[in-house]
């Protein structure tokens, strides 16, 4: 039996994240993305602070705390109105360095992570025309001497320009030389700041939300051939496994975002007197209010749940993929309820609902899009045919 | 020397209260509660003066209930060394906890005790003056600013007038206002270093403090709703309106 938090857990955490958030209001966030910015001071207060390195181990001189831990403070980033997406993959993306990493290449980045003088927080998996059938991904690593050389193209890069250090799943055997589709794919640990100028080319792409996503261009990147994570040609499996964590934090960020939305809807129905009364007194307006509830607290749980299953060591796919898909629902349906309560006031852009509702919108697509994650449940959890 | 700060769980400032139906409190349950604002700005200043050599060691204390520990906790987290919880659930008055503090400073012998000026719950403003008596001790209330030098502290009070500044021999009793400084938050090594620091719960009992209450609450209403406004024209038909309601 896994044991599971249902109360409010961790709350010296969730104390301590509102604190901070409360230094970075809407008009920080609203700034930013007039810009195209990236919140470099709230980034920064995270990290002195020590939350960035929570999943970092302690003797690589992070917290070594759960993963249950790091969803907490995320969720309570969003809860308090700021936005976790653009610091959340410096918390996780270690991951797969830290299972399949070298003794040596741990030693040499992971104290620097941990201490957010390294950032490692770009992960280059999706291309142009690969999106979730990984395996058929175009960008190539040639092995040469002592080096691999690097060509292709990845796009939906977030973060790439604020990043010291860049994950890159690239095809190391061509599809048509292995067994499996899985196989002949390999992870590397690109150093930015030294490719950058010599092969490696970052473009910002203009989005509809502001998370730094990039284009990522690869010609003839030459890489020192330790770049290479674990062994050669079993990237895909070390990629796996950290998506688990990453859908179980995603989802519960996005509880946060929702938690947000209610609040301020909740807020708005009570305040707002119309024909004499509050709004939220009718039921019409009060009904879709409470069902976001009962939406966000079954995110909740499930989050709860498929986090206790990962640091039980329990197999928690199809969990972690449960809990994205309901947490992404109830998320954008209390960011679409919060503007519907607002009415015309949720697109004045100080309201800042506008801003979550496009925001929380992205949860239904990434990082996993719902229909995989329905052919997953399909297919592995019911037993049902093989759709792709 | 020692500094005492004491710290009361209430009710969270950022949640608005609800009263229960039976008019006999404030509904708590399923609500977010934490340190009261006035005595984080207590921690804070404490931390503040051990960073400045002025203080050597702080310890955090409250009465309450067992949840009370996580309030102490985050006084942990923030900076004090060591904590006491003075148990109980029964309804605490300001004079019993701070005859509980006089207890509890005669076996940690503090040469400062800093403590809110009063609890956002509440509102009693009572606690501090209170233990100054007790104690017979100086006391500087609503501090603005706090300078310890030597063995006397000057605080700078907010008074209607204007500031006023006192000088107290030391030991004494401080009661912070809201301007005093902005508290830190805790982070997250700090939080976890807190878990290993002492806290050691007692009874008012252990310190053969009665609790009885002395007075009884009869009702607790919500404010009345506030009505709307009157929009008026122009100045002509504002003075107009004051003069009919007699305030002009």
């Amino acid at each position: 039996m896994t044991m599971m938090d249902t109360g409010l857990d961790y709350p010296e955490l969730r104390d301590s994240i509102a604190r901070l958030c409360a230094d970075f209001p809407g008009s920080y966030w609203r700034e930013l993305e007039d810009r195209s910015g990236y919140p470099t001071e709230f980034v920064a207060a995270l990290t002195e602070a020590g939350f960035l390195g929570m999943l970092v181990p302690e003797e690589y001189g992070g917290s070594g705390l759960p993963l249950r831990a790091a969803a907490v403070v995320l969720e309570e980033i969003n809860a308090n109105g700021c936005v976790a997406s653009q610091s959340h993959a410096q918390m996780y993306i270690m991951g797969t360095l830290l299972r399949h990493g070298s003794d040596a290449q741990k030693a040499k980045y992971l104290p620097g992570i941990a201490a957010g003088e390294l950032r490692l927080q770009a992960f280059g998996i999706t291309e142009p025309t690969t999106g979730s059938d990984t395996t058929s991904l175009k960008t190539h690593a040639e092995r040469r001497g002592d080096t691999y050389v690097v060509n292709g193209q990845k796009v939906w890069t977030s973060r790439a320009e604020h990043s010291d250090l860049m994950l890159l799943l690239a095809r190391t055997t061509p599809l048509s030389e292995v067994k499996k589709r899985t196989e002949g794919l390999s992870v590397f640990l690109i150093d930015i700041r030294e490719a950058q100028g010599r092969g490696l080319d970052i473009r910002p792409i203009d989005a509809m939300i502001n998370h730094n996503a990039t284009e990522v261009f690869f010609d003839n990147l030459e890489i020192p051939a330790d770049s290479l994570v674990g062994e050669e040609g079993q990237g895909f499996r070390y990629i796996l496994s950290g998506m688990n964590a990453e859908r179980i934090l995603v989802a519960t960020e996005a509880v946060g975002d929702g938690r947000w939305c209610l609040k301020r809807a909740v807020e708005y129905a009570n305040e707002r007197v119309v024909f004499g009364k509050s709004i939220g007194s009718n039921q019409g307006v009060q009904f879709p209010l409470a069902r976001a509830h009962v939406e966000l607290e079954s995110a909740d749980l499930l989050c709860r749940k498929a986090a206790a299953l990962f640091e039980a060591g329990e197999d928690c796919g199809s969990e972690a993929n449960i809990a994205k898909l309901v947490a992404s629902e109830a998320a954008f349906h209390a960011a679409d309820i919060a503007m519907q309560t607002h009415g015309g006031f949720s697109f004045a852009r100080e309201y800042e609902i506008e801003r979550k509702w496009r925001e929380t919108r992205l949860y239904q697509i990434a990082p996993i899009s719902t229909n995989m994650v329905l052919a997953y449940v399909g297919q592995h959890v019911l037993g049902l045919g093989r759709s792709y | 020397m020692k500094a005492l700060v004491p710290v009361k769980r209430v009710i969270d400032y950022n949640v608005k209260p609800r009263v229960k139906a039976d008019g006999s409190g404030v509904d708590l349950s399923n609500v977010k509660m934490s340190m009261n604002p006035f005595d984080e700005i207590a921690v804070e200043e404490a931390i503040r003066l051990k960073e400045a050599g002025k203080v050597e060691e702080i310890i955090a204390v409250s009465v309450g209930p067992a949840k009370a520990q996580e309030t102490l906790r985050t006084a942990l987290a923030m900076g004090a060394d060591s904590a006491i919880l003075v148990e109980t659930d029964e309804e605490v008055e300001p004079l019993a906890v701070a005859k509980i503090l006089k207890a509890v400073a005669a076996e940690v012998e503090p040469g400062l005790v800093i403590l809110g000026k009063q609890a956002i719950d509440d509102d009693s403003n009572q606690t501090g003056q209170m233990l100054a008596a007790l104690m017979d001790l100086p006391q500087g209330t609503f501090a603005s600013k706090v300078e310890v030098d030597g063995d006397s502290v000057s605080v700078t009070r907010e008074v209607d007038g204007g500031l006023e500044t006192v000088k107290l021999s030391l030991p004494a009793i401080v009661t912070t206002d809201l301007r005093l400084n902005e508290p830190r938050y805790a982070s997250l090594p700090n939080i976890m270093k807190a878990k290993k620091k002492p806290l050691e719960t007692k009874t008012p009992a252990d310190y053969g403090v009665d609790i009885t209450p002395r007075l009884k609450t009869t009702n607790v209403s919500e404010p009345p709703v506030r009505q709307a406004g009157v929009k008026v024209a122009d100045v002509d038909e504002l003075v107009a309106k004051l003069k009919a309601m007699g305030v002009a």
